[in-house]
């Protein structure tokens, strides 16, 4: 039973963190049609801004800010304005397509620039463990869970109780309706692109500690995005934090419980079977198509 | 006048790819067979993309699927030719089973549930080793006896695989040009107003993915014997990803789109060689840009300034006319 | 206008494969090296090409092979058989002393054929056991294959660990598998039981479940085959789920990098090791300061591999006493090299009919976070 639970905390830990990539990915999705290939390497690269910050001598604070910033900077900002703008014009596809090579175009350049093998990364707790009821629980899942919760309520604040954050769901929803009524649709759409890259940098502060900041780390994350985002349902941040909680806890006790040489099927099954009954997730509603 | 030209044209290239060769060192000739296989594969791909609009991210697992089916068969003493002809249905069938499905909710879906099979695929590859021979793989694949004649010697193997790109080719050709052709292109520029025109939509596109997925696994019969071992860590997303920028590279929806495309892969590393580790930034590079500024391609653009300069040269005529009827 | 272009695409590949053949002088070696550059292997092949490019400088630096200046050149295989052949291919249409690599033994597989075709001689780093069962004679090792480093850590296991039950955690690639499905026969031989065999993936970062099946199963003695990172992210949670038994491994298990990354989780786990850069070995320690003080991190055991196979050419030509390679497979088997005659092979090796390698190995610990060396096992024939 033990077992158990430290398999469930460690679950909800993971799932946190996917949980974090799914939600700017939906954001991008649902207000830019933005389906960004790329999301696992954009969690990947903001730990190797901080670490080259503090090769340059930063202390670790400081590293973290500054990755922060040039995360927003590049992987928000630029890229906005350096490939998603160009490219809408062409269709949700051909931006798709250009997401996918983005992110081989990230993974080789980290690969070749920084290192190809992994660098450890500090942690923001330490480096212990604590038993509860006879489970042993790191500081750092704690740490982890603890930061997601805090960045879902924010997050969920800002959307939901600020004129902006209205704004910007408005400019989600509708958005030629939303600039008729005077919502700078253009800014609002700058911001989740801004608030993912902040929120990427977030989950690749948490998550490098323990998967060890490494080039291919994109792998991984980027699916389990992508399949926490569409198993949550598309349309609702909180869709994004149930798929991704779901999947941390599925992927683990399927490794536990089930055969190992498998382990990576079951989260591909529960996207394969949502897809066919659920296709707007677990909390989705149906997207209006557009004529 | 055009179409003469492109007949010679054709005459040419078929030429030079017979003729050239027998003066190539084994790895040239490596190398085009790599080419003419990956060609077949992209053609389906292009199928899939260029002329239906769907993304498919399981390519590669197809060809996985159609080179297992050759290194099995043909170890056990079955010839090449009949591991051919299972790729084909099984592939179709798969590609069917896959595509009906995702098809019914939004057409990028497709793009997800391929994704999630490239991986499943793999894990079946690697994990049933009473069949694949997991992890090691199946070594020593068999290259067929055509007639009597063994395609062991390069040059011969890349013949096989030259008539074979040329069968695929033609088999093209008229698909394109029939009605069904010509329907996979209405789908793909205004697939709502093709659905008013009472074309049943669904079923074209799960056609042309279902077509396209069978000449991914005829690619893969034809990979097997070239590289000789069949490993489930060739057939990943990697390979699927690989073919995609090929066929947005050349040109996603031209008929030789995927014939530029493959070229540009396998050529790229050699230009620039002693640059090899940059390759692929490059190629990314490449390739954002072309979807940037050209997402129809290479050939997209050869396209546009050919439409240019015959634009200018009508324009200058009318303005020669005109002036002529003003007169002074 | 189209099918112009196609044509000046066969024509410029026409240009791209005119023959260019290595001129064989009595002035310049060439080594053709043919690793994974990048993709999945990247760590490997690129720790073998710097072993190889130190060697190369520092043997040029001394004057060369009998007098001929290396000249080494790298092809990546991008992790991929296929391209490996193609890339082979191409050296070997080169015509080059020796053929160096690669790493993966899927590409070995693929590549080994060619250089028997072309009679030319084959070091590489592959360790899956059935690579030198094929009969080739121009194929060659530079670290021990699977069938010489399981038995001796199965033995140490069964006989001075004294354990009857073992948990085995294994990553799912040819080098896991390989070495998994060894170390399973040799606990059968000695009667050693396997109560878990837990597989595991390459690039796995979650390995809670893994602990916890591990520790279910009481095993005397865990088995652990995983890649460097991946062994550093189990021993930290077998650490934190309280896994008694001691932490078994071979070579990875306990490599500098493991026991950095997993800081006081690592201490306490043993190792049969056949190539470190911790060995109590004054050449062994002279290479890691080199090849720091270059590249700017320790070297994993590929680094070490890379390095040995240029010496390994060296000492069988200057026993040929001229370049031949038609002759070089010949000259290397059965030879044997010692460290006072060529100390850059840094430990005496015979290599012997079938290109395996017959060399010291050694059981490592970590104790307080340095790996220190238990005992030395010797060569199986002197």
């Amino acid at each position: 039973m033990a077992n158990f639970v430290a398999l469930l905390i460690a679950g909800l830990a993971t799932g946190a963190l996917y949980a974090l990539a799914a939600v700017g990915f939906t954001l991008l999705w649902q207000t830019s049609q933005t389906i960004n290939f790329a999301q696992g390497e954009f969690v990947m690269l903001p730990a190797f801004f901080m670490l080259a910050a503090m090769h340059a001598g930063l202390p670790f604070w400081a590293a973290i800010l500054v990755g922060m910033a040039l995360s927003m900077a590049i992987l928000g900002f630029a890229f906005k304005r350096l490939l998603v703008d160009p490219m809408l014009q062409h269709g949700v596809l051909p931006l798709a397509i250009a997401t996918m090579a983005l992110s081989t175009f990230l993974k080789e350049s980290v690969k070749t620039f920084y290192s190809a093998e992994a660098s450890p990364f500090p942690s923001i707790a330490p480096d212990r463990d604590i038993h509860l009821l006879g489970v042993s629980v790191s500081w750092q899942n704690i740490a982890v869970l603890g930061v997601a919760i805090i960045t879902v309520v924010s997050l969920q604040f800002l959307l939901n109780r600020t004129r902006t954050g209205r704004q910007m769901q408005a400019a989600a929803q509708n958005p030629t309706v939303a600039r008729i009524l005077g919502v700078p649709v253009e800014r609002m759409i700058l911001y989740t692109f801004l608030i993912n890259g902040a929120l990427v940098a977030l989950t690749s502060l948490l998550i490098s500690p323990i998967y060890l900041a490494k080039f291919s780390n994109g792998d991984t994350l980027g699916l389990a995005a992508f399949i926490a985002a569409i198993v949550g349902g598309f349309n609702q941040i909180r869709g994004a934090i149930v798929g991704g909680l779901l999947l941390g806890i599925v992927d683990n006790l399927s490794a536990a419980y089930v055969s190992t040489q498998y382990r990576g099927a079951v989260p591909l099954c529960l996207l394969v079977v949502i897809i066919l009954f659920k296709p707007n997730g677990l909390l989705g509603r149906a997207e209006e198509r557009t004529v | 006048m055009n179409a003469r030209l492109t007949y010679v044209s054709a005459a040419i290239a078929l030429a030079l790819l017979v003729l050239a060769p027998l003066e190539f060192h084994r790895y040239g000739l490596y190398i085009l067979t790599q080419w003419a296989v990956m060609t077949i594969a992209a053609i389906g791909l292009n199928l899939t993309l260029g002329y239906a609009g769907q993304v498919s991210l399981a390519q590669g697992a197809f060809v996985g699927i159609g080179a297992y089916c050759a290194a099995i068969l043909t170890t056990h003493g079955w010839p090449l030719f009949a591991a051919g002809a299972l790729a084909l249905v099984l592939c179709f069938i798969i590609g069917w089973l896959l595509g009906y499905p995702a098809l019914r909710v939004q057409h990028h879906y497709l793009a997800f549930v391929t994704l999630a099979f490239s991986t499943l695929a793999f894990l079946v590859f690697r994990n049933e080793s009473w069949l694949t021979n997991g992890t090691e793989g199946i070594d020593g694949v068999p290259r067929p006896s055509l007639l009597g004649l063994s395609t062991t010697p390069h040059l011969r193997y890349y013949y096989l695989c030259l008539f074979m790109l040329a069968l695929v080719t033609l088999a093209m050709l008229g698909l394109v040009r029939s009605p069904w052709g010509r329907a996979f292109i209405a789908l793909r520029e205004n697939p709502l107003r093709a659905l008013s025109l009472g074309v049943d939509t669904r079923r074209y596109i799960l056609m042309a993915f279902a077509i396209g997925s069978a000449l991914g696994g005829l690619a893969g019969v034809l990979y097997a014997p070239l590289v000789g071992l069949v490993e489930p860590p060739a057939f990943t997303l990697t390979l699927s990803l690989n073919l995609l920028m090929m066929v947005i590279v050349g040109g996603s929806g031209y008929f030789l789109g995927p014939f530029l495309g493959a070229l540009v892969a396998v050529l790229l590393p050699e230009w620039l060689r002693g640059l090899e580790n940059y390759y692929l930034i490059f190629y990314t590079m490449l390739v954002m840009g072309l979807l940037i500024y050209s997402p129809t391609g290479l050939i997209g653009i050869a396209d546009r300034l050919l439409v240019n300069r015959r634009t200018r040269a009508a324009s200058a005529a009318r303005a020669a006319i005109g002036a002529t009827i003003e007169g002074p | 206008m189209r099918n112009l272009l196609a044509s000046a695409g066969v024509a410029l590949m026409a240009g791209a494969f005119s023959a260019s053949t290595f001129a064989q002088s009595g002035e310049t070696i060439n080594l053709a090296d043919v690793a994974e550059l990048s993709g999945s292997g990247a760590t490997v092949g690129t720790n073998w090409k710097n072993g190889i490019d130190l060697a190369v400088d520092e043997i040029n630096a001394k004057g060369g092979i009998l007098g001929a200046k290396i000249i080494v050149t790298h092809a990546d295989t991008q992790s991929n058989a296929g391209v490996a052949k193609a890339q082979a291919q191409k050296a070997l249409d080169g015509e080059p002393y020796a053929l160096l690599g690669p790493g993966y033994s899927g590409s070995v597989k693929v590549c080994a054929p060619l250089a028997a075709e072309a009679g030319i001689v084959e070091i590489m780093g592959g360790e899956a056991a059935e690579l030198t069962k094929a009969g080739n004679k121009f194929l060659f090792r530079t670290s021990f294959g699977q069938q010489t480093s399981m038995p001796k850590i199965a033995k140490y296991i069964a006989e001075d660990m004294k354990a009857k039950t073992a948990a085995v955690v294994w990553v799912n690639n040819d080098f896991g598998k390989g070495g998994h499905d060894t170390i399973l026969k040799e606990f059968a031989a000695r009667d050693v039981k396997v109560v878990a065999d837990d597989s595991t993936e390459a690039g796995q970062a979650d390995f809670a479940a893994d602990a916890l099946k591990v520790k279910a199963s009481n095993p005397d003695v865990v088995f652990i085959y995983l890649n460097e990172e991946e062994s550093a992210r189990i021993l930290k949670e077998l650490r934190k789920a309280d896994v008694k038994a001691p932490l078994v491994g071979e070579t990875t298990l306990i490599g500098q990098k493991v026991i950095e990354l997993a800081g006081d989780a690592a201490n306490g786990a043993l190792a049969h090791v056949g190539l470190t850069t911790d060995a109590p070995i004054p050449a062994i320690k002279a290479f890691r300061d080199k090849f720091v003080a270059r590249y700017n991190y320790v070297p994993d055991h590929n680094g070490i591999k890379g390095y040995l196979s240029v010496y390994m050419i060296k000492a069988a030509t200057e026993k040929m006493g001229k370049l031949d390679s038609k002759n070089l497979a010949a000259a290397l088997h059965g030879l044997t090299i010692t460290p006072d005659k060529e100390p850059g092979i840094l430990m005496e090796v015979t290599i012997d009919e079938n290109g395996d390698l017959d060399r010291q190995s050694f059981l490592g610990e970590v104790v307080n976070g340095k790996q220190v060396i238990k005992e030395v096992l010797p060569k199986l024939r002197n």
